[in-house]
C-alpha cells in the first residue's frame, strides 16, 4: 500500500465527514420550510452527496457510493419539485446520511457493510412516494422519473439562485484542485510513468467536471471532459504523457483558469466556448493515440478511456491482504448491491490497509476548521492589546511589593506569552505556499528563453506570517524571473564553460535568530561586475571615481539601484530597469533585508531575510535625553559601553567625525541627540560614560551613541500617523509599559541620514561566511576569544551575557578564587589559559578582557587575552575534539578555532556552578 | 433657505475657532505627550488615548499665531480623519453653537499666510466673529 493511497483516503474521509456534518442540519431546515424549499439549499446538499458519490467511485468504495448514488437520486427529485421534502422524505434522506457517516468512519469495512435498509428506503420514496405526490406537483415529465440516472447534465439549475457562499466554496475547491494539478503535471513531466501522480490529475480534473456539470457550466464542463479523456488515455496506456501531451494539458490548465476567473467576476463561464482549444486537445489526443495504435479505430478507445481508471489502480497495489476481519453482526452485501456494484476484490483491500490510518486519528473531519482570516487578524489585534496591557501591570510588580500581585502578575505573564505565540501561529503559512506557483512558472520562463531550468527547493515548510507572506510574493516572483532570464545561461553556453546544460535555481528558506533567510540561488554565470560599473557610470548613478574605489560585494548590490538595469534588450521577461530596486524597497517595508553575492562564471545567491512577523518584534529600549526608543532587536549588533578612562581614549576623532575602535576596526560613531536635531553639538563624549549601541545597516556597522540603555522588550509596532510618514528616521510607534508612547526607531533612516551607508567600506566580516560552499551547515554567530600568542577559542554568541573590560587591580580573592565586584554582586573569574592548560601573554596589561555568562541568576567572569571579533559562519571541516572543555575545532576566518563547551569549562573550575540556583 | 450646522467652537489665542461637530471624536483634557524630533513643526507629540496612537497638532503654530504662554495647558480637540484620530491643540474650549448659513461669509483676500488656507471663512455671530476651521487641510502635514 502506497502512501499516496493513504493519503487519498483520508483526505477523502476528512472531506466527506464535513460535508455530512453540513447535511444533517441543512435537511432539517428543507423539512420545516415544507413546500418553500430553499432551492438552493437543496443544491448544497446534492453536491456535497455527489462529490462523496464521485470520490467513493473513484476509490472503489462501491457500497458507499451505491448509497451516495440513491441519496443522490432522490435529492434530484426534491430540486427539480418532484417530490415535497415530507418528513418520510427528509427522515429517510437522515437516516441514509448517517449510515453514510458510518461508513466513512469505517472505511475499511465500507463495502461488506449492509445497506439494503436504506437503499429499499430510498427505492420506496423514489417508486412509492413520487406516484402519491404527483397530485401536488404542477409539472411532472414521466420520462424524467423514469429514467433514475443521477444525470447531473438533465436538470439547469437556476445560477441566479445559486448562494454566494456555494459559488465561492465552488471556486474555492476548483482553484484548489487546479493547482494541483498543475503541480502534479510538473511533476509528471519528471516522471512520466508515476501512476499515483497521473490518478491524483485524473481525480481533480474530474471533480471540476462534476462540479461544472453540476453548475451548468457548460464551457467548463466541455474542457474538462476533453482534458479528461486525454488523461484517460495516458492512465491506461494507451500512449505516452510527452512533451507535446503535457504542454496540451498546461493548455487547458490555463483555460480552466481563465474560466473559474470568468465565473468569479460575472458568474458565467465566460462568452468564448473555447471550441478552437477542445479542437486542439481533440486532435492530440487522436494523432497520439493514432501514432501509438495505427490500426484500431479511435472512438471507442476515447468513450472507454475515463471508465478503465479503477481497474489500472490495481497493478501499482500490492498482492491481496489477508481478509478483513468482518463484524459478525453484519452479513453480507444483498444480492442487488453487488450486481450494481461488484467491486474487484483488489480495491476493496486497497481501502482496508490505510483505513486503519484514518481511524487511528480519530474522525478526521474534527480536527480542523477553517477560519476567516478577518477574525484571525482581530485576534492578533487584541492579542497586541492584552501585551501592551500585560506590560503595564509588570510595571507596577516593580513599585508594589505584594506577593499575591507578583505571582498573579506572573501567571498573566506567562498566559500572555503563550497566547500571543499560539495566535500568532494560526497565522503562519508555509513559504511554500508561495514557492509553489514556481514551477511552471520557471518552466513557462525557461521555454520562452530557450534555457534549461530545473528548480530545488529546500524547507518549503519554512513558516511565516501570512502578511509577510503576501509581501514577498511579488519580489519573490521578480527575483525568480530575473534569475531564469538573466542568471542562467543558455545550454550551448553552459555546455562551453563545461557545465550540466540544465541550470539549477535553488530555493532555500530556513529560521535563524528569529528571522526567517530566504536564499535565491543559481548556478549561472554571475554578475558581469565591470559591466555593471560600466552602467552604473553610464546612469550617472555613480561617478567613475567611485566605482572604481568600490569593493566587488557593493558592486553587486548596485543592481539594487533605482534605474539600473544591464539587460541589452528588453526582453517581455525582465529588464525594464525596474524592478530589483523595487523588489529591495519591498522587502525593506516589512523590514527584511537583501544581499546579493556573485561568483563571476559559478552563479549567484541572492539573500534574503526578514521577520517572522510585523505586529510584535523584539526591541531594544534606549533612552536619549530623557525620551525612549525602540530599536528594533534585528539591526542590534552588541552593545558597548565605555566608562572613565576608557572613554577619553576609546573615542577618536577623524576630521570632526567620531570613531571608536571596535576590536581593531573604526566604528564610525552617531549621537542619536545630534541626530534628532535635540543637541546641537555632539556633546556628551566628554561624559563619564558612553554607551554605544553598534547596530547594522545595510551590511554597515554603526554604533549609535545613547544616555541610558533600558531592557530588551518585545513591543506591538504601530504605523507612524500621515503627518509623521516622511520622517525618515522612524518606522513605527509603540506604547511602553507606563502607557507612554515611544518612537520606533528606523535604523537605515538613521544611518542615511547620518551618512553611515554612503561609505564604500568593505566589511570583511560578511565575506567570511561564503555561502557558495556545497556545504549547507547553518550559519552560527560565534564570539572569537585569542588565548596566547596563536590560540584562538569561540563560543556561541547567546551564552554570552556581557564583554567587560576590567582593571587588573580590582581583582580580590574569595574562597580560593580570583573574583571582582560587578555591579553589585561578586563575580568569580576563571583564567581559560589556565583552565585549559595553555599559555597565556597579557601577564603585563592593566586590563583584563572578561567574557561574562549568566546561568539562573549567577554569572561567572571568562578572563581571555583578547576579544578577537564576533563572526556568522557555517561550521565547516568539523573535527570532534577530545579534551574536556572543547566540542569541535573548526577553521574559523582562516585559523583552526576550538569550539569552547562553556559549561564544562565552569564545571572544571566550580563543579557545583549549575546545581543549586540561589535562593532569592 | 437657511442651512443650519453645529459647530464645536474653541479658542485660539482670542479668536473663535469652530470646526464641525460631526467631524469631533472626543475633546479631552492636556495629556502627556512624547515629542517627536525632526517632525514638522506644528506636531506637538504623540498621545495614547486607549490604546490607540494620535497624532497632537498644535493649532497656534499651524495657524501661525504666536506660541501659547508658557505655563498654560491646552486641550485636545480629537477629530476623526482619514488616516484614523488627530489631536488638535487648543486654548480652551467653547460650546458648541448653531450656526445659519445667511450669516456666513469668505475671508476676506487681506488674510494671508496659512490662516488664508485654513480658515474657510467666518460666521457673523452677535458681538464676535466665528472662524470656520478646515479641518481637513489643518491636519494634512508635510515633514519639512
Amino acid at each position: 500500500m502506497s502512501n499516496e493511497d493513504a493519503e487519498l483516503l483520508k483526505e477523502f474521509a476528512v472531506e466527506s465527514q464535513e460535508h455530512l456534518c453540513d447535511i444533517e442540519n441543512q435537511l432539517l431546515t428543507l423539512e420545516s420550510q415544507g413546500d418553500n424549499m430553499d432551492v438552493a439549499l437543496v443544491n448544497t446538499v446534492f453536491r456535497a452527496i455527489h462529490s462523496i458519490k464521485g470520490a467513493a467511485g473513484f476509490m472503489g468504495l462501491s457500497t458507499l457510493g451505491g448509497l451516495a448514488h440513491r441519496a443522490e437520486e432522490v435529492l434530484n427529485r426534491l430540486r427539480n419539485r418532484e417530490l415535497r421534502p415530507t418528513s418520510l422524505v427528509i427522515n429517510t434522506l437522515l437516516k441514509a446520511a448517517d449510515r453514510l457517516k458510518d461508513l466513512v468512519d469505517e472505511i475499511e469495512t465500507s463495502n461488506e457493510a449492509d445497506v439494503a435498509e436504506h437503499l429499499a428506503a430510498l427505492e420506496f420514496i423514489l417508486t412509492g412516494e413520487s406516484e402519491s405526490t404527483k397530485a401536488c406537483v404542477s409539472v411532472v415529465d414521466a420520462p424524467a422519473l423514469a429514467a433514475a440516472s443521477p444525470a447531473p447534465a438533465l436538470y439547469q439549475p437556476d445560477i441566479a439562485v445559486l448562494s454566494d457562499e456555494a459559488l465561492r466554496e465552488f471556486l474555492v475547491e476548483s482553484y484548489d484542485n487546479l493547482e494541483q494539478v498543475e503541480r502534479d503535471l510538473l511533476i509528471l513531466e519528471r516522471e512520466p510513468t508515476s501512476e499515483s501522480v497521473l490518478n491524483s490529475i485524473f481525480r481533480n480534473i474530474h471533480t471540476i467536471k462534476g462540479s461544472a456539470g453540476f453548475l451548468a457550466y457548460s464551457t467548463l464542463e466541455r474542457v474538462s471532459h476533453v482534458t479528461e479523456n486525454v488523461l484517460g488515455c495516458v492512465r491506461s496506456g494507451q500512449f505516452g504523457m510527452d512533451h507535446e501531451v503535457s504542454e496540451c494539458m498546461f493548455r487547458s490548465v490555463d483555460a480552466i483558469r481563465r474560466i473559474l476567473k470568468s465565473i468569479e467576476t460575472d458568474r458565467t463561464d465566460g462568452s468564448d466556448p473555447m471550441t478552437n482549444l477542445i479542437a486542439n486537445i481533440e486532435s492530440v489526443q487522436a494523432m497520439k493515440w493514432k501514432a501509438a495504435n495505427p490500426n484500431s479505430s479511435m472512438r471507442a478507445e476515447k468513450t472507454n478511456a475515463p471508465a478503465s481508471v479503477r481497474v489500472e489502480r490495481s497493478p501499482t497495489l500490492p498482492a491481496p491482504a489477508a481478509p478483513v476481519e468482518l463484524p459478525p453482526s453484519q452479513p453480507n452485501a444483498t444480492p442487488s448491491q453487488t450486481a450494481e456494484n461488484a467491486p474487484p476484490s483488489k480495491s476493496t483491500d486497497s481501502a482496508a490497509q490505510p483505513a486503519s490510518s484514518v481511524h487511528g486519528e480519530g474522525s478526521a473531519a474534527d480536527s480542523t476548521i477553517r477560519v476567516d482570516v478577518a477574525l484571525l487578524d482581530k485576534l492578533m489585534t487584541r492579542v497586541g492589546e492584552l501585551v501592551l496591557a500585560r506590560n503595564q501591570i509588570l510595571q507596577f510588580n516593580s513599585t508594589i511589593n505584594d506577593n499575591a500581585l507578583y505571582s498573579a502578575t506572573q501567571r498573566l505573564n506567562l498566559i500572555t506569552t503563550e497566547l500571543q505565540e499560539g495566535v500568532m501561529k494560526t497565522r503562519m503559512q508555509p513559504i511554500g505556499t508561495v514557492w509553489s506557483k514556481f514551477p511552471r512558472l520557471v518552466r513557462d520562463l525557461a521555454a520562452i528563453c530557450e534555457k534549461e531550468v530545473r528548480i530545488e527547493m529546500e524547507g518549503k515548510e519554512t513558516e511565516l506570517d501570512k502578511t509577510i507572506i503576501e509581501a514577498i510574493k511579488d519580489p519573490l516572483t521578480h527575483l525568480v524571473r530575473n534569475t531564469v532570464d538573466h542568471g542562467i545561461e543558455r545550454p550551448a553556453v553552459r555546455k562551453q564553460k563545461g557545465k550540466p546544460t540544465e541550470g539549477c535555481l535553488t530555493l532555500r528558506a530556513y529560521h535563524e535568530g528569529g528571522q526567517v533567510n530566504i536564499e535565491i540561488c543559481d548556478d549561472g554565470a554571475g554578475l558581469n561586475l565591470e559591466r555593471i560599473k560600466a552602467k552604473a557610470v553610464e546612469r550617472g548613478l555613480m561617478t567613475q571615481d567611485a566605482v572604481s574605489r568600490m569593493a566587488d560585494r557593493d558592486v553587486g548590490n548596485l543592481i539594487f539601484l533605482p534605474g539600473f538595469s544591464t539587460a541589452e534588450k528588453v526582453s517581455n521577461v525582465s529588464g525594464r530597469g525596474v524592478g530589483m530596486d523595487v523588489v529591495k524597497t519591498n522587502i525593506e517595508k516589512i523590514g527584511g533585508t537583501v544581499d546579493l553575492q556573485s561568483k563571476s562564471g559559478l552563479g549567484t545567491t541572492i539573500k534574503i531575510k526578514i521577520p517572522l512577523t510585523l505586529a510584535i518584534i523584539p526591541a531594544l529600549i534606549v533612552t536619549s535625553d530623557n525620551d525612549r526608543y525602540a530599536i528594533p532587536q534585528v539591526n542590534l549588533l552588541e552593545l558597548v559601553r565605555l566608562e572613565g578612562e576608557q572613554t577619553r581614549k576609546g573615542i577618536e576623532w577623524i576630521q570632526g567625525a567620531p570613531v571608536y575602535r571596535l576590536r581593531g576596526r573604526l566604528l564610525p560613531l552617531v549621537d542619536l541627540r545630534h541626530e534628532l536635531g535635540i543637541a546641537h553639538a555632539p556633546k556628551g563624549l566628554d561624559d563619564d560614560i558612553v554607551n554605544i549601541v553598534v547596530l547594522r545597516a545595510d551590511d554597515r556597522q554603526f554604533g549609535l551613541i545613547v544616555d541610558r540603555i533600558n531592557d530588551s522588550e518585545e513591543i506591538v509596532v504601530k504605523p507612524l500617523s500621515k503627518q509623521l510618514k516622511n520622517v525618515s528616521v522612524y518606522s513605527g510607534t509603540t506604547i511602553m509599559g507606563d502607557g507612554r508612547v515611544a518612537l520606533i526607531l528606523d535604523v537605515m533612516g538613521l544611518a542615511q541620514s547620518a551618512h553611515v551607508v554612503s561609505g564604500t567600506r568593505d566589511r570583511t566580516l560578511t565575506d567570511s561566511g561564503d555561502r557558495n560552499d556545497s556545504n549547507k551547515a547553518l550559519i552560527h554567530t560565534l564570539l572569537v576569544l585569542g588565548v596566547g600568542p596563536d590560540r584562538r577559542f569561540a563560543l556561541p554568541i547567546g551564552q554570552v551575557t556581557r564583554l567587560e573590560k576590567i582593571a587588573i587591580d580590582t581583582v580580590e580573592h574569595a574562597d580560593h578564587q580570583e573574583v571582582v565586584q560587578y555591579r553589585g554582586e561578586i563575580l568569580p573569574l576563571i583564567r581559560l589559559a589556565d583552565t585549559l592548560g595553555v599559555p597565556s601573554n597579557t601577564s603585563d596589561e592593566r586590563l583584563m578582557e572578561v567574557v561574562v555568562y549568566t546561568e539562573s541568576g549567577r554569572s561567572v567572569g571568562l578572563v581571555v587575552d583578547r576579544i578577537v571579533d564576533i563572526v556568522e559562519t557555517e561550521l565547516i571541516h568539523l573535527r570532534p575534539a577530545h579534551r574536556i572543555g572543547l566540542t569541535h575545532s573548526a577553521v574559523i576566518q582562516g585559523h583552526v578555532t576550538d569550539l569552547l563547551d562553556l559549561p564544562a569549562v565552569i564545571r572544571m573550575v566550580d563543579p557545583s556552578f549549575f546545581q543549586d540556583p540561589i535562593n532569592a | 433657505m437657511i442651512a443650519t450646522r453645529q459647530l464645536c467652537t474653541f479658542y485660539l489665542d482670542g479668536h473663535l475657532f469652530g470646526v464641525d461637530a460631526q467631524t469631533v471624536q472626543e475633546v479631552i483634557r492636556y495629556q502627556e505627550m512624547t515629542r517627536v524630533p525632526q517632525a514638522p513643526l506644528a506636531v506637538s507629540g504623540l498621545i495614547n488615548l486607549r490604546g490607540q496612537i494620535v497624532t497632537a497638532i498644535d493649532l497656534r503654530t499651524r495657524l501661525g499665531l504666536k506660541p501659547r504662554e508658557s505655563g498654560k495647558l491646552p486641550m485636545n480637540v480629537v477629530v476623526r480623519s482619514d488616516d484614523g484620530a488627530v489631536s488638535l491643540l487648543v486654548d480652551q474650549i467653547g460650546d458648541v453653537i448653531e450656526v445659519d448659513s445667511e450669516h456666513f461669509e469668505t475671508p476676506p483676500d487681506t488674510l494671508q499666510g496659512a490662516a488664508r488656507e485654513l480658515v474657510q471663512g467666518a460666521y457673523k455671530l452677535e458681538g464676535r466673529l466665528l472662524l470656520l476651521l478646515n479641518c481637513e487641510a489643518a491636519v494634512e502635514l508635510i515633514a519639512d
